[in-house]
């Protein structure tokens, strides 16, 4: 059963209610993410998620670290382009007090020895993924496809912008971006609806509004080929980046089920052609969709010889499913795959939670298990070429990185 | 909590272990087959990953591409890996699909086709995942230090060695398939949306007149270096570092399990708080209880800056030490409201509670109530999980370190 709430302050309150399921799943969505920044705090949504855990006027970090720790907590949080979420899995009985923990933390000190700590963490956390495949290349083919949209900015930063941001920049960032407005407090499972909003009165009732609008312009895509040479790389890594439906779109089912037809990780056109005769140790298409503008993702990993003979054996499976579609036992199979899968996922609060709360702020809607399995159904292979006439796979920009100084 | 777990033993040997968990709408099931790298033969190390990988490549009247294809019709979501003792494939998907599946998966582990014109692309795929891992430091930093500090057999890397792979052939393969694909000590577990009686008829029917095959012996050899360095390119340097405990079916599990957990288990154990929350040393620093059928062993992981690298593994050793020392009553309230809630939410994952009944039965022949885990959880208590770290403290530990230079690791 669904139920939604708002307190006075503008605060959303959402709940998918389920007493089928033993645990809950609650999480404070914010709208604040990369896309959010300028160039002189660029990494600061991510700093400012990690500081939040440091403590509040009345907890120091250990008593936070502490108090998760002490409901069984499963909980985090992570940074997108758009999206900032801090989320726990607990006990029903542990729902009020994982609630109101969370937000007490969601007013954070930002106490400078807090900051300078932890800036060194973040510091360790960027210089682990520019030693991780794919080396930094998402964040760079991001950069190159989206030029200045925000879209193209960095989550984590660089070494330089977070090296050089201050407490003083993040305390603006965090006033002008976590007004009660721009979050909504999400939940699933096992819920007391009418308990889950007396707490959130009480833990977030005093927050005090400010506008905190995005503008969402639109996206200029810039097709292009790079790349990039990292000497001590074993494999060569390619990203393709290329247009798709956006958040709001409802082509964004049939981009979904294009996805798993030519890049699922079993029985794809990209797997037959690449990964099962181990040409590919990873070939894999994604659709990721934001305000405004949407994303296919390629993503191959593989020995640097093979690179550019895969890159055309990709870019043939996609000119020949932009001529002529997919086929029937194709579309079946993708949907039955797509059914399982949300099946699966909808047993767990947890992975229910950011279904929910991810529609919730994105489209400002509530939609079921059956109303998803019920869009996938209806789609037919014409509803599929359709969405790739308009947002054509080979019209790409492409970033390769690895031993190689050049492909092809 | 109630529980209906129920389990069967064939003739052959195969047991077929299950818990009805009918609040969910799907199944899963995970087969663990007697065939882990522990007894790739000498040379042929990576034979049980190529062998995993081939017997997904046709059987009975199917061949590959349609054996692939009909799990994709049933939208089984499925996975299978190589550890030391065996060879996993798991699966889940609606629970109405679950008889079909199973009998798909009964058709790969007594007539794999182990096909010839799929063999080449069988040992590509293996040698892609091998080149894989030297690009992933945190995964190559803790096969190098696994291989340091067990006996082999035990603790090889699953993936193999790429001269060995080079070298194998489809018969190898063969007799592989042969000596371990086999119904004595093959362990199935199967969770979710069930009915017993027709699980068991069904898969009585699949499986009971798979002919048993005598066990394989294994002999151990010597452990090696116990601090070591490997050469790697990059920011950061990473560490490893491991030590005995005792196996998951000792009586004093429970208590091995809670001092790691106060070492490492969720924000505020004491590595995160004196590694990462004090220091700021490293974005991820955790340590991991592992366990094979006799023997325990404990492994922490930190990867950082390569100028910060020393003081960090000196913090971590201080920490293992100190661990020694024993832990106080706040620790372990904390983490026994975390097991708790782990076991409870189990129970809303069909896929994880196939594979912990399954290996529950490996380990301790039979399942482990979580009415039972849950009172052991609860009867821990600082006294005995210190007497525990007294009789065993934590020591003899082997340090691989990863990165541009070697360490100095205090003794």
């Amino acid at each position: 059963m669904f139920r939604e709430a708002r307190l006075s302050n503008g605060l959303e309150i959402v709940a998918e209610c389920n007493d089928d399921v033993h645990s809950s799943a609650v999480g404070f969505f914010v709208r604040t993410g990369a896309r959010d920044e300028t160039d002189e705090v660029a990494g600061v949504s991510h700093f400012l998620e990690h500081m939040m855990f440091k403590g509040t006027p009345t907890r120091s970090a250990a008593d936070v670290n502490r108090e998760f720790d002490e409901l069984g907590a499963h909980y985090n949080a992570f940074t997108s382009e758009e999206n900032t979420v801090y989320y726990a899995a607990v006990l029903p009985e542990y729902l009020g007090r994982a609630v109101a923990l969370l937000g007490d933390i969601l007013r954070p000190s930002l106490r400078q020895a807090d900051f300078d700590t932890e800036k060194q963490v973040i510091l360790e956390e960027i210089k682990m993924y520019e030693d991780q495949p794919p080396y930094g290349a998402y964040e760079k083919v991001k950069a190159a496809y989206f030029g200045k949209h925000p879209l193209g900015r960095s989550v984590l930063g660089s070494l330089e912008s977070v090296g050089a941001l201050s407490a003083e920049q993040m305390r603006t960032y965090f006033d002008g971006r976590y007004s009660p407005g721009n979050i909504t407090l999400v939940a699933s499972g096992r819920i007391g609806f009418d308990a889950l909003v007396d707490t959130a009165q009480q833990a977030c009732g005093h927050w005090k509004a400010v506008p905190a609008a995005r503008t969402v312009a639109p996206a200029t895509p810039h097709p292009g080929f790079g790349c990039v040479e990292k000497p001590s790389a074993a494999q060569e890594y390619a990203l393709q980046l290329a247009a798709a439906p956006a958040a709001g779109d409802a082509d964004r089912y049939a981009a979904k089920l294009l996805t798993v037809i030519l890049g699922d990780d079993s029985g794809s056109r990209l797997y037959w052609e690449l990964t099962d005769p181990g040409r590919a140790e990873h070939v894999s298409l994604s659709h990721y969709d934001y305000m405004g503008a949407g994303l296919f993702m390629t993503y191959l990993a593989c020995d640097p010889q093979a690179a550019a003979d895969n890159l055309a054996r990709i870019e043939k499976i996609y000119r020949e499913i932009e001529a002529d579609g997919p086929t029937d036992d194709e579309l079946e199979k993708a949907k039955r795959k797509v059914n399982s899968r949300v099946v699966l996922g909808s047993e767990k609060p947890r992975s229910r939670l950011f279904s929910v709360g991810m529609n919730w702020v994105q489209r400002g809607e509530y939609r079921t298990v059956k109303e998803d399995l019920d869009a996938v159904a209806r789609l037919s292979c014409a509803d599929l070429v359709d969405v790739l006439k308009r947002y054509p796979l080979t019209r790409n920009c492409t970033l390769a990185v690895g031993p190689l100084p050049r492909l092809g | 909590m109630k529980q209906s777990i129920f389990s069967h033993r064939y003739d052959n040997g195969l047991v077929l272990v299950a818990e009805a968990i009918n609040s969910l709408e799907s199944a899963a099931f995970t087969f663990l087959t007697p065939a882990g790298c522990a007894f790739d033969p000498p040379g042929r190390a990576g034979l049980a990953s190529l062998t995993c990988d081939l017997a997904l490549r046709g059987s009975g009247e199917l061949d590959n591409r349609q054996f692939i294809e009909m799990l994709d019709n049933l939208g089984v979501e499925r996975s299978e890996g190589v550890s030391d003792s065996h060879t996993s494939y798991s699966g889940a998907m609606l629970a109405g699909d679950l008889p079909q599946a199973l009998g798909l998966y009964a058709n790969l582990l007594r007539r794999a086709r182990l096909p010839a014109e799929e063999f080449e692309a069988c040992r590509q795929v293996i040698l892609a995942e091998l080149q894989s891992i030297e690009d992933d430091p945190h995964a190559k930093t803790m096969i190098e230090l696994r291989r340091r500090h067990l006996p082999p057999p035990w603790g090889r890397s699953s993936h193999g060695r790429r001269e060995d792979v080079l070298a194998a052939t489809r018969d190898d393969v063969r007799g592989q398939y042969a000596r371990l694909y086999r119904p004595n000590g093959c362990i199935l577990g199967v969770a979710g949306r069930i009915e017993w009686e027709p699980l068991r008829d069904q898969v009585g029917k699949l499986l009971a007149d798979w002919q048993p095959v005598p066990e394989v012996a294994l002999v151990e050899g010597q452990t090696g270096p116990r601090v070591d360095h490997v050469p790697y390119e990059g920011h950061q340097t990473h560490i490893g570092i491991a030590y005995n405990s005792v196996p998951y079916r000792d009586p004093k599990y429970f208590q091995a399990w809670g001092a790691v957990g106060a070492l490492s288990g969720g924000m505020s154990s004491r590595y995160f708080t004196e590694v990462r929350e004090k220091r700021g040393l490293c974005y991820t620093v955790y340590a991991s209880y592992n366990t094979l059928r006799d023997r325990g062993t404990v492994v922490s992981y930190a990867g950082t800056s390569a100028d910060r690298a020393q003081e960090t593994l000196d913090v971590m050793l201080g920490e293992l030490r100190r661990l020694a020392e024993g832990i106080e009553s706040h620790e372990i309230d904390r983490l026994k409201a975390r097991i708790k809630s782990s076991l409870i939410m189990q129970q809303e994952s069909s896929a994880a509670r196939s594979s912990a009944i399954a290996r529950d039965w490996y380990h301790l022949g039979r399942v482990r109530p979580l009415d039972e885990v849950s009172r052991l959880v609860d009867e821990l208590s600082c006294e005995s999980i210190n007497a525990y770290l007294s009789e065993n403290p934590p020591g003899n530990f082997t340090v691989l370190t990863l990165g541009p230079e070697p360490l100095k690791v205090a003794r």
